[in-house]
């Protein structure tokens, strides 16, 4: 959800600056403003949001495994 | 132990790493000589280490109740802390060798912090081997515990107390700058203490994980 969400916000951050373009063509959007920090920061951001669907999935994995262990054990 | 199938702090800690990266990164920094932009690593490098510390006192408190107890869950859950703790430690080493390179010159150079976290690492690589080599369950786990239990205050000092006390270039070590009482910055604690409480959290989380995991397979084993 989280990757998503930044990504629909990073798209957004550029509609409006090219609804801004009038005489001048504006090509600096967000991404590429402040040295193009905001570049390493959807990389981080996105590599990590990555990271913990990882972790989360492999959470619900294994509550699922020890369902099954505890049925198995009752019958 | 409960604690450990509740699913609100480990959104916590993943909200708070999150939040990390953008106040980390983005969020003005005091400018110092030397450390200039990599003062950032506190945001990242730090944590680390905090994340291994964690983990290891988790498991310093499992070992003494298993010794206390002779639960094997006990002795599980303390085995499963410390393997996640090194994964942390390589982390921490690895991060810091990479900020070496580019202020020290040399991914390797000696600096007492260093060689000392280098030797707490086999200290706990040491863990591993003889924990590993003992077949009988008992006796793997009553001597992994007390190695462990010894191990951790020896681990503290190296990579804690003795850098600070000789003239490593580590900053915060020998009068270096660094975050810290000579130069408090009060916006580095908003990205910062999120950082080092939501790390500790993700190892945690990633330690019960493996736990989970041992348990199963323990279970399983108990069974046929």
């Amino acid at each position: 959800m989280k990757k998503i969400s930044s990504l629909v916000l990073f798209l957004l951050s550029t509609v409006t600056a090219f609804g801004q373009s009038g005489q001048a063509i504006e090509m600096a959007d967000t991404l590429r403003r402040d040295g193009k920090i905001w570049v390493v920061v959807a990389t981080i951001a996105v590599s990590f949001a990555g990271l913990a669907i990882y972790l989360i999935r492999i959470d619900r994995k294994l509550n699922r495994l020890e369902r099954v262990q505890k049925d198995n054990a009752r019958h | 132990m409960k604690m450990i199938y509740h699913s609100w702090w480990k959104w916590t800690a993943l909200v708070l790493i999150f939040s990390s990266i953008f106040t980390g990164l983005l969020l003005p920094v005091p400018r110092l000589a030397i450390l200039h932009e990599t003062i950032r690593n506190l945001y990242f490098h730090v944590p680390m280490w905090m994340g291994m510390l964690t983990v290891f006192i988790i498991s310093v408190f499992y070992s003494i109740n298993y010794l206390r107890t002779g639960k094997q869950e006990y002795d599980l859950a303390s085995a499963e802390c410390v393997k996640t703790g090194l994964f942390f430690y390589a982390m921490g080493l690895i991060t810091g060798m990479i900020w070496a390179k580019f202020t020290w010159g040399d991914y390797w150079s000696n600096d007492p912090k260093q060689n000392s976290a280098a030797i707490g690492c086999l200290l706990y690589c040491a863990y591993m081997i003889l924990r590993n080599s003992i077949e009988e369950e008992q006796k793997r786990g009553k001597i992994a515990a007390i190695y462990n239990i010894f191990a951790f205050p020896i681990m503290v000092v190296l990579i804690f107390i003795l850098p600070r006390m000789t003239d490593s270039l580590h900053p915060g070590s020998g009068g270096n700058s660094a975050f810290g009482k000579y130069d408090l910055d009060n916006g580095m604690k908003v990205a910062f203490y999120p950082a080092m409480l939501g790390w500790s959290l993700v190892a945690i989380w990633i330690a019960t994980l493996r736990y989970r995991m041992q348990l199963i397979d323990y279970n399983q084993n108990q069974v046929t």
